[in-house]
């Protein structure tokens, strides 16, 4: 039979090209005055409309930091994948920046998971990854540093600010998914430990067989579009006219959310929406108009105003006008939390390799965990033996652009993974 | 006339044994040649290739069904997750106390505030038991499936849509962070496979040689079948199914034992891909997964018994190739070729030749020629 000659022939080749692949990987080509750093973000799939933006950001930053003369003398020499919003891909396009490109370092992942996934190798490789995004906590790797918000660096002073607001009672709600359930676990401590009594918590609760509390809150699974009974609850709930709403609803998923809110005639003055995943760039997409009023917490806002934030947003636009990258949005593009803990992250590594004197990712760390600081858009931040950063926290308030108009800050707030069964109730 | 091996050509022949070669050089190449050495395989190489393989065991077992038996099934990527989970939840298990909270259930069920491991977890204690369940989860939800769908006679384009339906609906289910699977981050971080340290050398080889020699069984078994009066049925099912029923063969039965098969087959490649990819979760069982595989097959050749390997292995290759190398535009030329693909070579990367021939037999005038039996 013909077909098998072919078929044969073609198996031959593949495997001839194969054996070529996996030699050619294995050789490294070292140029001396440079030095690599991976870049590992989704630029397709599910999650690249708001990871393409940390992509900008980094290589925007990388390229900031060339100009002035590089780090210890070398320029940085990027080199970008595509986790493509696939996480055993994630683990492999890791595992192949280590292996085969041995970057010194890698900024990257954005969801939880592509993080879980990429862990086992940065521990395997010892390598080092800095994570820009607010998440759960409860996790400290020894080849991870996290510029991201901890739970007590956005959930608890958005609490602790309604409180002192005035509000007693909390709805929680949330996509099913570990950032959500974990970030009100610990409200919900944290609230009964506040002396709010659990009735006055919304959302419901499950209990295992011997009555402890295994998850808080409502939840519904992502891109979720019908909100109708959940938005009669809350206006229910929200009679009394001290409640308001802790939001972890993920992406998209949001707009049917404040459009049923807004339908059912509720406003921000009967009931405030207090949301952790919705900033500036997800706005880029979302039309704010239905959250004008309700509130957002992160450590960074666009409309700090201060020299710092003014060049670091001058800076990037000049460079998007400027850039040739291909996949890169030019207009009307702002700037958000995770951008700037992105960028907070090289220019802290960029520190702590020139304290270490060595890209050696065992040696950088040891120089991030005795405390550098660096002075960014949105103030000062320090990291810290645990592999987090003490920085500044800001309530802002959502306006018709999409922006936010800044009505409380927190200074030098110490970043805290561990937070779960830490406040004992009153 | 049986035969026990079922070779058709010399050529096949030469396949399989570069295929064999080529299975046992990699991790010869990674344990033997020192680092450095231009010939040197990483254990990063070897996991990758390592995952091809299962590829090619999953679309083996899709072009089984669908190839061979006309059943175009959109959610076999269901089959390789459940297989996956499976054996996901034994290696869970055996991280034992070393996870991040130092308590022997797994991390996810710690930070849910679990304080004992549910029931139906307690049996993947046991190897043995995981490595059933990875053939029998996947058989039985494919035979429950099977057996409502084929007797009710659904057939054509609304199993594919059913198909893709019961998988998209297991993903919403696994996506539940209280179904007790881990949710959206399922199982990751795993430290051990049968008392090895899973990020050793030495397993990379094992789980690569391992993977290596069940698509080589899992080929003479496909082989072997197609052979046997069996084989013969399959296929007729496929060509024209109501002549087959009206001769008084009970399709029902053909086709849901097929459909088992395969699921199964489909789990064994599953089990096999997550210690090697590190993780598992319901971003695996996703309709997309389940395009991809169909894509697979479909670029490396229906039909045919060396196409799905090919197919898997190739666009795989050139996926983990141009996500690096062509980081923003790769898409698109993946899916360039994936549409010239189904306009220009109906019959795969496999087809190319008869195709070719055909079309320089045409030029001379010559007539057309008979197609190939196996690329119909």
């Amino acid at each position: 039979m013909k077909l098998f000659t072919i078929a044969a022939s073609k198996m031959r080749s593949l495997v001839i090209g194969a054996a070529c692949l996996a030699i050619s990987g294995s050789v490294s080509f070292g140029e001396e005055d440079t030095v690599k750093v991976g870049v590992l973000h989704s630029l397709s799939g599910t999650m690249a409309i708001s990871e393409t933006s940390l992509r900008d950001v980094l290589l925007f930053t990388f390229d900031e930091i060339n100009e002035a003369g590089g780090v210890l003398g070398k320029k940085i020499e990027p080199v970008v994948v595509d986790g493509a919003s696939d996480w055993p891909l994630f683990a492999e396009k890791a595992e192949q920046l280590l292996v085969q490109d041995k970057t010194a370092v890698t900024f990257g992942c954005w969801t939880s998971v592509s993080r879980k996934s990429v862990l086992p190798v940065y521990e395997k490789y010892k390598g080092l990854l800095f994570y820009p995004v607010q998440y759960e906590g409860e996790e400290m790797s020894p080849n991870i540093f996290y510029t991201a918000e901890a739970v007590n660096q956005q959930a608890i002073p958005a609490v602790d600010y309604l409180l002192e607001e005035g509000y007693k009672k909390f709805y929680l709600i949330g996509t099913d998914y570990v950032y959500p359930q974990t970030t009100n676990l610990v409200l919900f401590e944290y609230l009964k430990s506040k002396g709010v009594p659990v009735e006055s918590i919304g959302g419901g609760l499950r209990e295992d067989a011997e009555g402890n509390v295994i998850s808080a809150g409502n939840y519904t699974p992502f891109g979720h579009s019908d909100f109708q009974q959940i938005v009669a609850e809350i206006k229910a709930f929200s009679a009394s006219g001290d409640a308001c709403v802790i939001n972890t609803i993920n992406g998209d998923a949001n707009v049917p959310f404040f459009k049923e809110f807004a339908a059912s005639g509720l406003t921000s003055e009967d009931c405030p929406v207090v949301s952790f995943s919705l900033s500036e760039d997800e706005f880029r997409s979302l039309p704010a108009k239905d959250l004008i009023g309700h509130l957002g917490c992160w450590t960074y806002f666009m409309s700090i105003d201060t020299p710092a934030n003014k060049k670091f947003i001058d800076g990037f636009q000049e460079w998007l006008s400027k850039t040739e990258v291909t996949g890169v949005v030019k207009d009307d593009r702002v700037t958000c939390s995770p951008m700037v803990l992105s960028y907070n992250g090289v220019y802290l590594w960029k520190a702590a390799v020139e304290k270490a004197e060595s890209f050696d990712p065992e040696k950088v760390m040891a120089a991030l965990k005795s405390g550098i600081s660096f002075d960014g858009p949105g103030g000062t931040v320090t990291s810290q033996e645990n592999h987090h950063l003490t920085k500044t926290v800001y309530i802002g308030e959502t306006l018709e652009t999409g922006q936010f108009s800044i009505i409380k800050s927190f200074d030098d707030v110490v970043g805290e993974p561990f937070l779960k069964g830490t406040f004992m109730p009153k | 006339m049986k035969r026990f091996f079922p070779i058709d050509s010399k050529s096949e022949g030469l396949t399989l044994g570069l295929i064999l070669f080529f299975v046992l050089l990699m991790p010869l190449l990674n344990g033997l040649v020192p680092d450095g050495s231009a010939f040197h395989v990483s254990s990063f190489q070897l996991s990758v290739w390592g995952k091809y393989l299962c590829y090619a065991i999953l679309a083996m077992s899709l072009n089984m069904l669908w190839g061979y038996t006309g059943l175009l099934c959109l959610g076999h990527c269901l089959f390789f997750a459940l297989g996956g989970y499976a054996f996901g939840m034994y290696l869970m298990l055996m991280i034992g106390e070393l996870g991040a909270y130092k308590s022997t259930l797994p991390d996810f069920m710690v930070f849910l505030g679990y304080n004992e491991l549910p029931l139906h977890w307690k049996p993947f204690y046991s190897p043995v038991v995981a490595v059933l369940a990875v053939f029998l989860v996947p058989g039985i939800v494919a035979f429950v499936f099977g057996l409502l769908a084929f007797r009710s006679r659904i057939k054509g384009v609304y199993f594919s849509i059913l198909t893709q339906a019961l998988t998209y609906a297991a993903a919403l289910l696994f996506f539940r962070n209280d179904f007790t699977f881990g949710g959206n981050n399922g199982f990751t971080d795993f430290k051990y496979i049968f008392g090895a340290d899973i990020r050793s050398e030495g397993t990379a080889r094992g789980l690569f040689l391992a993977s290596g020699f069940m698509l080589l069984a899992v080929y003479w078994l496909i082989a072997w079948m197609l052979q046997t009066k069996f084989g013969k049925v399959q296929k007729a099912i496929r060509d024209s199914e109501n002549r087959v029923r009206f001769s008084g063969y009970s399709t029902t039965h053909f086709k849901v034992f097929i459909f088992v098969l395969s699921a199964m087959i489909a789990g064994m490649a599953g089990a096999l891909y997550v210690p090697q990819s590190g993780i598992i979760n319901p971003g695996e069982m996703w309709p997309t997964k389940g395009l991809d595989i169909v894509v697979w097959v479909a670029v490396g050749g229906r039909g045919t018994k060396i196409g799905p390997i090919i197919g898997a292995v190739l666009v795989n290759l050139l996926k983990s190739w141009s996500t690096k190398a062509y980081p923003d535009t790769w898409l698109i030329i993946l899916g360039c070729l994936f549409v010239f693909v189904v306009l220009f070579m109906p019959n795969g990367i496999v087809g190319l030749w008869a195709q070719g021939k055909d079309l320089w037999q045409r030029r001379k005038g010559a007539g057309i020629t008979e197609p190939e039996e196996a690329a119909a």
